[in-house]
């Protein structure tokens, strides 16, 4: 019992501590992209790991957050926070349009429509004219203000989106542990058995759909309010296979995954973006997605449940033979 | 009437699996299908609750038309039902299988469910205690934090059971509850539907056990292939030479 608070207290604790303890700004703007992505990878665990759909077009419900804000904060002149609540609501409207006639068909027509509509909105990024910039994007996005607070540094900012990774955590954890979080487990377990008991599959898969794709958006809008302008280039296909990917590498349907996922990955590529020059000197940066590409299949033969499952298993079985050891 | 099946058809292919049967159900009482395999049994519930739709029929239940429902929609209608191949939900705990049982009973729907209202708990710890006394009068309350899946075979049957009475409906359909059940464990089953019907619970029971269905049932349906060949209490049925003929004959005849 004490673990399930000191745990998360100290990982708290410790993230909190990070600025304080390094003066690297290169470290702490690698945590803010990590913590943004952990937003849009807890989000798109939710609609996988529960809800049974995948999707591919995650990237695009991010971008829609990012230009919402963009063009809302430049052309509109709207206070940031009003900006980034308009973030959450386009994606969540636009994946409640998606999402209710794909959702009533089975299997992977979720996934076909998403990855249809992320390729669309991409080229609407680019081709957007005045509206979204074109390929270079919209620039001059204001720091986030939220009441006499400027988010101007990235220290400030770490904490915004600290804060934001925490409300998103414990939003998740209720929903997890009510009648919801139960309805989506079962069914994950039997959907005839979840219908017969009076569980709306389609509809709450819509709604795990619908959350995921909020999440998304405050992300995307986090985003823009951090690095001040957008273009399309961090929206593409490209980046929604990453989302899925750190979603499935950190562990589907637990709490700790997408941070673990997400934090593996970026790091990961950090990492690889410096050594792989070091190995082979003229390597593009295709090099990395080969590697991640290697890194994922060894993974699913090996541990398909992800590595924060692994880590609870291991963690229990030590606490196991501690007990039996005691008695 | 409380249930009201009438002319039901479903074709598979071209073979007529449920060819024209009706039948009502009262309240309060036990309504027994009886017929070989591939008689249209498991399908007349799958029909019944929509989980898949007639080709032609009625059905009715309370004096509501169940046409054009989705299967969630026939559970808060008031019928649930079990499954045959045991569709519990294995990875959860026997208690959460329950609580999910309970799912109609609940009010906190997916946004509410974010923030963890007071509200939300209140309802949440009600609903929990009513699972813990439904299992306790089941026999599984010493196993509520075990997975289902753990579970001894008969006790999963239990389950099943529990789940589908959780939310309080006006007619379970259960599918072959004794199936897997050694005699000891059949004769408990029995003994606890009669006092489920006792106390005005409205039952249907498929079952192959004869031993069970003649102890248990008030009426019973006789079906071959798809037709319904007899109806009436289980002396009328033990005697009907066409039941016999059809069912009883080919398997262990009951004395």
């Amino acid at each position: 019992m004490m673990r399930r608070i000191v745990v998360p207290a100290a990982a708290l604790a410790l993230f909190a501590a990070v600025p304080l303890l390094t003066g690297s700004g290169y470290l702490l703007g690698i945590l803010i992209v990590t913590g943004i992505y952990t937003i849009v990878v807890t989000g798109l665990g939710i609609l996988m790991g529960y809800a049974g759909q995948i999707s591919l077009g995650h990237a695009a419900f991010f971008g829609l957050g990012g230009y919402a804000v963009a063009i809302l904060t430049t052309s509109f002149r709207w206070p940031a926070p009003a900006a980034l609540v308009a973030a959450l609501v386009l994606p969540g409207i636009v994946a409640a349009v998606i999402g209710r006639p794909t959702l009533k068909l089975k299997e992977l027509f979720l996934a076909m429509a998403t990855l249809a509509f992320g390729i669309l909105v991409h080229i609407f990024f680019n081709e957007g004219g005045k509206i979204t910039g074109g390929p270079s994007g919209l620039s001059g996005v204001p720091y986030f203000k939220l009441g006499g607070l400027v988010f101007d540094r990235d220290t400030e900012f770490y904490y915004l989106v600290l804060a934001a990774v925490l409300l998103v955590f414990l939003a998740v954890k209720n929903l997890i542990d009510s009648r919801t979080g139960r309805a989506l487990k079962a069914v994950r377990e039997s959907e005839h058995a979840a219908e017969a008991s009076g569980i709306d599959t389609a509809g709450l898969k819509l709604r795990a759909f619908v959350f995921s794709a909020v999440l998304a958006g405050l992300a995307g809008g986090l985003y823009a309010f951090y690095v001040t302008f957008v273009n399309p280039s961090p929206f593409s296909f490209h980046t929604s296979v990453q989302f899925v990917l750190m979603a499935v590498i950190g562990g589907l349907g637990t709490l700790w995954g997408p941070l673990l996922g997400t934090g593996v990955v970026v790091f990961l590529g950090e990492f690889l973006r410096w050594a792989v020059p070091l190995v082979i000197p003229d390597a593009g940066g295709e090099y990395q997605i080969i590697f991640f590409g290697m890194i994922l299949v060894v993974l699913m033969v090996f541990r398909p449940e992800g590595l924060s499952r692994m880590i609870e298993m291991i963690r229990k079985g030590s606490v196991r033979e501690g007990e039996s050891s005691a008695s | 009437m409380l249930l009201e099946v009438e002319g039901l058809v479903k074709y598979f292919g071209g073979v007529a699996a449920v060819d024209g049967v009706s039948f009502g159900v009262r309240k309060g009482e036990i309504y027994a299908l009886i017929g070989p395999n591939g008689a249209g049994k498991t399908t007349i519930f799958n029909l019944i609750t929509r989980m898949i739709e007639p080709d032609r029929g009625t059905v009715t239940f309370a004096g509501r038309s169940l046409a054009g429902l989705k299967p969630h929609q026939v559970a808060a209608a008031g019928i649930t039902r079990t499954f045959q191949n045991l569709q519990l939900f294995g990875g959860m705990s026997v208690l959460e299988n329950v609580m999910t049982g309970a799912y109609l009973k609940g009010r906190t729907g997916f946004w509410e469910s974010l923030a963890r209202l007071p509200r939300s708990v209140a309802e949440e710890k009600k609903i929990r205690e009513e699972s813990m006394r439904l299992l306790t009068v089941l026999g599984l309350a010493g196993a509520a934090g075990m997975p289902a899946s753990a579970l001894p075979f008969g006790q999963q049957r239990l389950l099943e059971i529990a789940r589908a009475l959780a939310s309080g409906p006006g007619l379970v359909l259960l599918d072959e509850p004794a199936a897997g059940l050694n005699s000891v464990e059949a004769k408990a089953l029995a003994g606890f539907l009669k006092k489920l019907r006792d106390q005005g619970k409205s039952m249907i029971l498929v079952e192959h056990d004869m031993e069970t269905v003649m102890e248990v049932a008030d009426r019973i349906l006789v079906l071959n292939f798809g037709v319904a060949i007899a109806e009436g209490t289980p002396a009328e049925i033990q005697s009907d030479p066409e039941v016999i003929k059809a069912y009883l004959g080919e398997d262990d005849r009951v004395a």
